[in-house]
């Protein structure tokens, strides 16, 4: 792009200081929703045409969207909104993107200097309230240092470990003129980033490999965000070493690859899970050991000693006892690695492996009567070839999505791993898409979060986003039935999604094309449709309510202590 | 174990550090004894002493965590080195006039000062390790102590070392 025109040091209003900065970053496209506090930038908004805006149903909607795309694209996403509830609407969107490590910019309006701290109209104090979910955050009391706080805040969100950045803006800070600079560089005395890495530390781990019988290398989202997938499937393929992905981690590894043997977890498989407790050298590549993940953490891999790379010397040791840190970007760590590492005798531990996938693969009970939600996901699979971009909101098929569609590529799975946050399928959805206009992306949602955010449909239709929206109906809050079901002895509480609806019709009366499948002829034969239709569609698959995700590891067992589903109908 | 620790943290001389500083202490279950802070010999930078009670692996962490913070330049756990640990206390007596030449060689022996006199009260000044200045409280109590006012505990490495 030709920037000479936004360089040029003229005498500009911070409203357009901050346009031509986001420019300057590279922005394509922000997501947000004005008001009072926030109204001189959108009049920039209105008139610069080089900047996409796409304007939200709701605050978390746009920050969602925000952070589909900068998950899908690795690019950071934006999102600008007005003071007070425009601002407190963001905090569990920002809170899901901060435990996630998304590199987000978020802009918040606010009123004007004079007026702060007097409990004005839409006066909330965001910077305070979002300190525990932000990587940093700016209050801008000045126009002159709006330019390079906005470079600064771009800096700081995509580098090391990535995250969230506000930037509070007083309204009269934006109406105030002066002469544009753009920063060159960025001076940050107390955020250095580590470019080198620690080689003794490597060496060391490259030692212990030689010695281990059992070695599996743990993928974590860390491997997405250091792009470093490559570098991963080398150095499996070089050293011989088995890969488990943890969920967000899915994609990071092919799943159709020989040596991966699945995800661990809470509802890992049953190869994955052993492999962990049956390990002696567990090597973490950008996962944090997230509960989830480890389950009873006392008992996690009794037998393995932990290693861990990741950039962020914080985690090493926070969740498990490290015995081999390795801090630095995982792609440098695994450069360095992949000369060094020599072919490793796993050929009768890969065996023991490959006899646990064909003895316990992930399986469900079948029906030709009802449509079962893991038939519909492999139907999805199937269909698309596991190409498509996925997004899913939170629940029960937030892991048969996991289970039964086998992620090939890096950010091709979107989903809200840490936070659980409903509501974030659908918009993630809308942002993945805007970020990879030509891609096939599907979003799948359950009964009860589409209804957290389906008046983003209004999005689809206006700018004829073609999100695949598919809702697996189960009339409940299944994840929550399901723990009712073993943990509270079937006294289910508030689950019933009775009231909801109708979702055709819905998607309907946002000019949404809605189809409906509530058997497998039908359900072959709408997804067709769906997939030839050129603009969004929503896609609603009614399935039973009963049905529960297996495997499972229920709360305070060790990962080998799954219940596999077998004693059920 | 829980341990008393005694933590130095060179900042950005910005608004809302100590916010940020102190939530993550307060995350993880640190209660902070006391902190004090003041511009350092780097201009545009300030000192932060923290003292806090607890455990030493979660400390190591909350340390890590500190030291991610953008306005945080240097941390570093004093109480791991030998170190000059000082504070400052006003403590206000009762003090009929019989009274107070009793109460000054009291302040003497600790090489307190007065700071300021009325009719019926005395303020001594002292200035030391925690230790001494909870027994100079000790030794004024019978007196009948008014107000006591703390400035916490400010530190420094012994040597050359740079922190
Ligand atoms: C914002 C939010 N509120 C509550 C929860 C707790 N929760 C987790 S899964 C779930 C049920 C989701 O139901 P549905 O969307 O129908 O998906 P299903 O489990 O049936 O597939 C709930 C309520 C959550 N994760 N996020
Ligand atoms: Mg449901």
């Amino acid at each position: 792009m030709n920037t000479s025109h936004l360089l040029s040091q003229d005498r500009i209003p911070g409203s357009e200081i901050l346009l031509r900065s986001l420019l300057l970053e590279g922005v394509e496209c922000i997501f947000g929703y004005p008001g009072g506090s926030i109204l001189n930038f959108y009049d920039e908004i209105y008139k610069n045409n080089e900047l996409r805006h796409y304007l939200a149903r709701h605050e978390q909607g746009a920050i969602h969207a925000a952070d589909g795309y900068a998950r899908a694209t690795g690019k950071v996403g934006v999102c600008v909104v007005t003071s007070g509830p425009g601002a407190t609407n963001l905090i569990t969107g920002i809170a899901t993107a901060h435990i996630d490590s998304v590199p987000l910019v978020i802009i918040t309006g606010n009123v004007p200097l004079s007026m702060i701290g007097t409990d004005a109209f839409q006066e909330a104090d965001i910077v305070g309230m979002t300190m525990p979910v932000t990587k940093h955050s700016y209050f801008v009391r000045d126009v002159n240092d709006i330019a390079r706080t906005i470079r600064e805040a771009f800096y700081i969100a995509n580098t090391g470990r990535k995250g969230p950045v506000l930037v509070d803006i007083p309204k009269d800070v934006t109406a105030k003129e002066t002469t544009f600079v753009w920063p060159e560089a960025v001076s940050l005395p107390g955020y250095q980033i580590r470019r080198d890495i620690d080689e003794p530390q490597i060496d060391d781990l490259l030692a212990a490999l030689g010695q281990a019988k059992h070695p599996v290398l743990l993928a974590g989202a860390g491997v997405m965000h250091a792009d470093a997938s490559n570098e991963l499937i080398k150095f499996a393929e070089k050293s011989g070493i088995p890969v488990v992905t943890t969920f967000l981690g899915l994609g990071g590894f092919p799943s159709q690859h020989p040596l991966w043997v699945g995800m661990p977890g809470m509802h890992g498989s049953y190869a994955a899970n052993m492999a962990i407790q049956q390990s002696d050298l567990l090597i973490s590549v950008g996962a944090r050991f997230d509960d989830r993940l480890t389950m009873n953490a006392s008992r996690f891999a009794p037998h393995a000693e932990i290693a861990h790379i990741d950039v962020d010397k914080a985690e090493i040791g926070k969740n498990i006892p490290t015995r081999y840190p390795v801090i630095g970007d995982v792609k440098h760590v695994l450069n360095y690695a992949l000369p060094k590492v020599s072919s490793l005798p796993t050929a009768t531990w890969l065996e023991t492996i490959a006899e646990w996938k064909s003895s316990h693969p992930l399986r469900y009970q079948d029906s030709e009567e009802v449509l079962k939600p893991q038939w519909v996901i492999e139907l999805l699979h199937r269909t698309t070839k596991g190409e498509a971009f996925i997004t899913t909101d939170v629940g029960q098929h937030q892991f048969w999505t996991a289970q039964y569609y086998p992620f090939t590529r890096p950010r091709s799975l979107i989903s809200s791993g840490g936070m659980g946050t409903m509501g974030f399928g659908l918009p993630s959805a809308i942002g993945a898409q805007i970020g990879n206009p030509d891609a096939l992306v599907i979003s799948i949602n359950g009964d009860g979060g589409i209804q957290m955010s389906s008046h983003e449909l209004a999005v689809c239709a206006i700018h004829h986003i073609p999100v695949k929206v598919v809702v697996i109906n189960n009339e409940v809050l299944g994840m929550v039935r399901q723990l009712q079901e073993v943990a509270f002895e079937e006294r289910y509480s508030e689950i019933d999604l009775s009231g909801s609806p109708d979702f055709v019709k819905l998607a309907e009366a946002y000019g949404v094309k809605g189809l409906r499948a509530t058997n497998k002829t039908e359900a072959e034969q709408v997804w067709q449709e769906a997939l030839a239709v050129k603009g969004p569609v929503l896609v609603e698959f009614v399935v039973p309510s009963s049905e529960n995700v297996y495997p499972v590891v229920p709360g305070g067992k060790a990962l080998h202590e799954m219940m596999l589903g077998d004693d059920e109908k | 174990m829980n341990h008393h620790h005694t933590v130095a943290i060179l900042v950005n001389d910005h608004p809302g550090v100590l916010q940020r500083v102190s939530a993550l202490f307060n995350r993880r279950g640190f209660n902070i004894d006391s902190i004090t802070v003041g511009p350092s010999e780097q201009p545009g930078m300030s000192r932060m002493i923290i003292v806090t009670l607890g455990d030493d692996r979660i400390m190591h962490q909350v340390i890590n965590q500190v030291e991610k913070l953008i306005d945080v330049v240097n941390i570093s756990i004093l109480s791991e080195e030998p170190l000059v640990a000082r504070e400052l206390a006003l403590i206000k007596v009762e003090a009929e006039p019989v009274k107070r030449p009793e109460i000054m060689t009291l302040a003497e022996t600790f090489r307190a000062t007065i700071a300021d006199v009325s009719s019926d009260s005395l303020v001594v000044q002292i200035v030391g390790d925690t230790e001494k200045i909870e027994a100079m409280i000790e030794l004024l109590t019978p007196y009948g102590i008014l107000q006591i006012c703390r400035t916490g505990v400010t530190a420094i490495a012994r040597g050359r070392k740079p922190f």
